[in-house]
């Protein structure tokens, strides 16, 4: 049937096959070859469709705007610690600072993880969030639920708030105040368990 | 995992998670499976930040890891999934479908453990009651009770499913769901277990939440509170630690197959025939696992006792309706036997290649016209043809129609395919036929879909970094505004403040809007996930 091409394409250009079986006529015009890779920003002959807009698409639109604003404001944002180009300040001890590298600012469940990729929990500002991370609270003998007069425990809270875990230099002294507030019936004696396992889990790699 | 998909994955987990999970991820994308230690050292990333993104990846699902492959003392090995990190694309349908399925309270459910990854059950049930009552009318709170009923049918449905179990990985204790006792623990196990592969996998555990929704109020009303708190619950656990509930993506993507199916057939044929196709579909969810070439064969008689009440249409003419679905090119219904008044199946695999095939074919349409779609398929339809039978067949001229063809053909729509006659391939004496091939013209459909979203999110992350500052401005007159209204400003004031921001400036910042919400078009989603869908049941 096909195959009527005359001989291994003598002329024009040479290729390795037989372009009038292709379809190319014999000295016909052939649109100039390309020499230079295609623009980035080629003209359309064909303008797109327009978009489909309707109720739903707002509706999803809408849900993706507000996902993505609510992703930034979650925990698994990771923002890296930027180091302070200034002079070290006094107050830099009771204020806050941005996100330290070296914690990790929600409670996975590290049962989940490899151990190797375990980090000190940063505890969360004791702010009225709604946001419960829970931790596994072990139920510990020693936890007293006292009758707490409510300026203490709105005092505790103040000092709880200035306290940070910012450097390594500071634990022994949060350690002691996390203590101060065990007696006085706070929880989250998770928050010193992990301090110590991480302390000397530390100790270990210094060494 | 192409180039494209990968610089698709860094820009989705940087707009999510920050960039130094987007290096992290995109690094273990290129590189395949990788140890902490690598990780950190060709990415210079300090390690705290490294062991930070991993945690976060893995409680996204979107990493897995497993002891190293050199044996039990090399060190644990993560991998990341470029599908799963593409799947964020669909997060506002997956949402959208559970709100269409479970109103208000399904739609939380499913966005809060999108959101955090995994969650307990009892820690969702709090969050969404919280949320749900923070939106209500002053004095009313949300019952817990209500809210657990929608996670049950969530879960009975198998929208959501347990996090499958993790066997410690490294030393050699057994992996700490308490509710599987049946499952073994299998450290050294070849394959990640999936969530299927745990039998309770779909069990909702044995707690029970008692309590309202939390009002999120001012400061000083907090230590009551936090008294009232302690009362309640939180200062015992709620007996489900461990057991982690994810979304069901598959099962999603199977609700959304069934749904195109559904308007597939309603626009072919009528609402009638695709109500009977969705009773179908309805009737062999849960028979029809979900790489299934076709549902579970159906009679006729169990159809019409299926049919919805308002559908009331007589025993012939269903079997007419039947009929006519099976005779449809589109080859969505097939006839498999004749007992029970005739066995019918819906053809799963069939019809989203010819969905797939209907895409395709309008993609030619809108990018070159309607001549060469017409080549298009008359090339799709006829498999193989020479230059002179297309020329024939499509009755274009010749001209035209060999233009359109190498247009095609540089833009990889349609193949050459030599067929030679001779053992020795002398080009004289070989057949040169165009052709069509189904499946890589759809994957490279797919590739080019998730290169224009990412070319969207860039352009859309270029506008915003231009137009800060009008941003912002905006931002700050709006909550000027908003705290004038509360505090009872009068007109003047209002318009004063309004008045600041000038003519011009509204105008650029209205077009900017619209030109940053278009972005990330739905359009898209369509077509891509067809092509996802068709790739991935290795179409015909």
């Amino acid at each position: 049937m096909a195959g009527l091409g005359r001989g291994q394409g003598r002329g024009k250009g040479y290729m390795s096959f037989s372009i009038e079986a292709v379809g190319i006529g014999k000295g016909e015009n052939l649109p100039p070859s390309i020499l230079q890779p295609t623009p980035l920003f080629p003209p359309m002959e064909h303008k797109p469709v327009p978009l489909v807009m309707g109720e739903e698409a707002e509706y999803m639109l809408a849900l993706k705007q507000e996902f993505r604003g609510n992703m930034k404001t979650l925990p698994f944002y990771v923002r890296p610690a930027v180091s302070k180009k200034d002079v070290e300040r006094y107050s830099d001890k009771y204020q806050n600072s941005e996100p330290s590298d070296n914690t990790i600012e929600w409670n996975p469940d590290w049962k989940r993880l490899p151990k190797e990729l375990r980090i000190r929990v940063k505890k969360p500002l004791k702010e009225n969030t709604s946001l419960s991370v829970e931790t596994p609270v072990d139920p510990k003998p020693s936890k007293k639920t006292q009758v707490d007069k409510e300026e203490i425990i709105h005092k505790l809270e103040t000092l709880e708030k200035k306290e940070e875990e910012v450097t390594s230099d500071e634990e022994e002294g949060e350690k002691k105040k996390q203590e101060e507030e065990q007696q006085d019936g706070e929880e989250e004696y998770d928050e010193e368990e992990f301090e110590e396992v991480s302390i000397c889990s530390q100790c270990q790699m210094a060494s | 995992m192409t180039a494209q998909e990968v610089r698709l994955c860094g820009l989705l987990l940087q707009e999510h998670f920050g960039e130094v999970v987007e290096r992290i991820g995109t690094h273990l994308l290129r590189g395949g499976a990788q140890n902490l230690r690598t990780i950190a050292n060709e990415t210079n990333t300090p390690l705290d930040l490294v062991k930070k993104s991993l945690c976060v990846l893995v409680q996204h699902g979107a990493c897995e890891f497993r002891s190293g492959r050199r044996g039990p003392g090399s060190p644990v090995e993560y991998r990341a999934s470029c599908e799963r990190v593409l799947r964020v694309l669909r997060y506002p349908r997956y949402i959208y479908t559970a709100k269409t399925l479970y109103g208000d309270t399904g739609e939380l459910i499913v966005e809060e453990v999108l959101q955090r990854g995994h969650m307990t059950m009892s820690n969702t049930v709090k969050t969404v009651a919280d949320r749900l009552t923070h939106n209500m009318e002053e004095g009313r709170s949300m019952e817990y009770s209500e809210v657990v009923s929608a996670f049950s049918k969530l879960v009975e449905t198998h929208f959501l499913q347990r996090c499958p179990p993790v066997a410690e990985v490294g030393t050699a204790a057994t992996s700490a769901t308490p509710a599987t006792p049946g499952t073994p623990a299998a450290p050294a196990s070849t394959a990640p277990p999936t969530a299927e592969s745990n039998p309770d996998c779909y069990k909702l555990p044995h707690v029970t939440l008692i309590g309202r929704g939390k009002r999120r109020r001012s400061s000083d009303d907090s230590e009551e509170q936090r008294g009232g708190k302690k009362a309640k619950m939180d200062s015992e656990s709620c007996g489900d630690e461990g057991i982690y509930w994810q979304v069901n993506f598959e099962r999603f993507h199977q609700h959304f197959r069934d749904q195109a199916i559904i308007s597939a057939v309603a626009s072919k044929m009528d609402q009638t025939s695709s109500e009977i196709v969705r009773t179908m579909l309805r009737m062999s969810e849960v028979t029809t696992t979900q790489t299934a070439a076709y549902t579970q064969p159906l009679s006729a008689n169990e159809v019409f006792r299926s049919l919805p009440p308002n559908y009331s249409i007589s025993r012939p003419i269903l079997d007419q309706y039947l009929s006519l679905l099976v005779d449809d090119p589109m080859e969505f219904v097939g006839k498999s036997g004749d007992s029970g008044g005739g066995m019918y199946v819906v053809n799963l695999q069939r019809a989203l290649a010819n969905l797939a095939r209907a895409t395709l074919e309008s993609v030619v349409q809108e990018r070159f016209g309607s001549r060469s779609a017409r080549i298009f398929r008359l090339l799709l339809r006829k498999r193989h043809l020479e230059q002179k039978q297309v020329e024939d067949f499509a009755m274009i001229p010749a001209k035209e129609a060999k233009d359109m063809l190498y247009t095609l053909l540089s833009e990889n729509l349609v193949q050459l395919q030599e067929i030679p006659k001779t053992p020795d391939h002398a080009p004289s004496r070989t057949f040169y036929l165009y052709t069509v091939n189904q499946l890589p013209t759809a994957r490279l459909l797919l590739q080019h879909c998730y290169k224009t979203v990412a070319n969207l999110i860039e352009r859309r992350l270029f506008e915003t970094k231009e137009n800060k500052r009008l941003l912002e401005k905006s931002q700050r007159i709006e909550a000027i505004l908003a705290s004038l209204q509360a505090s009872g400003a009068e007109p003047e004031q209002l318009t004063e403040v309004e008045e600041m921001i000038t003519a011009p400036e509204r105008q650029q910042l209205e077009a900017l809007r619209h030109h940053i919400n278009k972005k990330k078009n739905p359009e898209n989603h369509i077509v891509g996930f067809f092509m996802n869908l068709f790739v991935n049941y290795g179409g015909k």
